[in-house]
């Protein structure tokens, strides 16, 4: 095993941590993993050395996700803007009322763009510049997106605001 | 919201990523302010939540599949849609009719340690086969056990073969060490006490075709496949090794 290699296994149970809680599943997140590391692997060659080897796996496992959240199109245009988010993520879904006030509920109930910085940043501990390079978007949509998404993280859970679970 | 202190400044202090210079400054602030201090009290219990929620997936034991060794060892065998048991079992025949040494697919990287390996294992074999009152560490009984532990010094699941049908009982196991880490070691027994071993250890995660060994009598199937290298290891012919090699690989496939 090459030294990257290694390096990779290390990050094994962080890229699994994360991908449970983007995913809320076990084998979901543990398939994501598997496509990444699939992935990673099969472009080793284009790592480039000496940088953020956690950012490049984690940005490669976002974009994996992005995809098969498209595919399966849950997904909001990838082109909505925050406020279209915020309106998305406030709008009744179908199935019982309930108010959340678990944070793993409401976790699940952030739009994905939310969800991964409120993550990467508060699980992951990653600087919002890494942020930014993982999820491809500015440092400014980051810091929007980091508070719009604990600010709707703080209603879900204090049940401040009616709060709508969605059924599986 | 204040003009000297933003949003922004009270999510870089929570986080650890405000400029040092302006620490002072955010704390004054949240000390004067208790609407933000109880916002910035609530992300906190945000992340600690995240953590207690998932912090423990950190301590799980990774999947095999997940593994850097089982992901090359898949990506070796991609694209090679023939089934890989076929392709596997027609190099045993070769084998057996030729007594072909046969090379790796990878060529002759990784060789040396399934040679290392199939000789460690041939002499678990010879130490431990011959031991009439202490052939295994576990015995069967405590099975759950037994492979539970196996599994976790190994550091990957173990399957274990069931050979009955084939006419061999599992007996029992151990824990061996070996030049690259542990070792397992489980031993079946015909009904005529004749004992057959199958050892296992983590490879490099290269795949190899099945081979032979032999040492004084003693013959041996081995391979490398994923996260494990395999070798079964009994005192008999080869021609009647080889359908017991067949069917703990079959199983291990599954």
């Amino acid at each position: 095993m090459s030294t990257v290699e290694s390096q990779i296994e290390e990050l094994i149970p962080a890229l699994r941590r994360y991908a449970r809680a983007l995913t809320g599943n076990i084998s979901v997140a543990d398939d994501l993993v598997q496509d990444c590391l699939e992935r990673s692997l099969s472009r080793l060659a284009l790592w480039r050395r000496g940088s953020d080897l956690r950012a490049w796996l984690f940005t490669i496992m976002r974009n994996i996700r992005v995809n098969d959240l498209t595919r399966q199109r849950t997904r909001p245009d990838m082109t909505a803007s925050d406020e279209d988010l915020d309106r998305q993520s406030a709008a009744p879904t179908q199935g019982d009322r309930m108010v959340v006030r678990d944070l793993a509920s409401a976790l699940e109930q952030l739009v994905p763009e939310q969800r991964e910085v409120v993550l990467l940043v508060g699980l992951e501990g990653m600087s919002y510049a890494e942020v930014a390079e993982v999820t491809g978007v500015p440092l400014g949509t980051v810091m929007s997106r980091l508070k719009r998404g604990r600010d709707r993280l703080s209603h879900l859970m204090n049940g401040s605001e009616p709060a709508i679970r969605r059924v599986k | 919201m204040n003009g000297r202190v933003s949003e922004d400044d009270l999510h870089a202090y929570l986080d650890g990523q405000l400029e040092p210079e302006r620490v002072a400054a955010v704390e004054a602030w949240l000390a004067s302010d208790p609407i933000d201090a109880e916002r910035v009290r609530q992300w906190a219990e945000q992340k600690d939540g995240l953590h207690r929620l998932f912090d423990r997936v950190l301590d799980e034991p990774v999947p095999p599949r997940l593994t850097i060794a089982a992901i090359t060892a898949r990506r070796r065998w991609a694209g090679r849609s023939l089934p890989r048991l076929a392709a596997a079992l027609a190099l045993v025949m070769l084998g057996a009719v030729g007594g072909w040494w046969l090379r790796d697919e990878q060529g002759l990287a990784g060789t040396g340690g399934a040679v290392a390996m199939v000789g460690d294992a041939l002499s678990a074999h010879v130490v431990f086969a011959s031991e009439v009152r202490h052939p295994v560490e576990v015995a069967v009984s405590e099975r759950a056990h037994l492979v539970g532990w196996l599994s976790k010094r190994l550091g990957a699941e173990l399957k274990v073969p069931d050979l009955s049908p084939s006419g061999y009982a599992l007996i029992g196991g151990r824990l061996l060490p070996a030049s690259t880490g542990p070792a397992a070691q489980f031993m079946y027994e015909s009904k005529t006490g004749l004992r057959l071993t199958l050892y296992l250890r983590r490879g490099d995660g290269g795949a190899t075709a099945f081979r032979f060994a032999n040492q004084n009598g003693v013959e041996a199937f081995y391979w490398m496949d994923g996260p494990f290298g395999y070798a079964i290891v009994a005192d008999l012919p080869r021609d009647q090794l080889m359908p017991l090699a067949k069917a703990v690989y079959l199983q291990l496939e599954k």
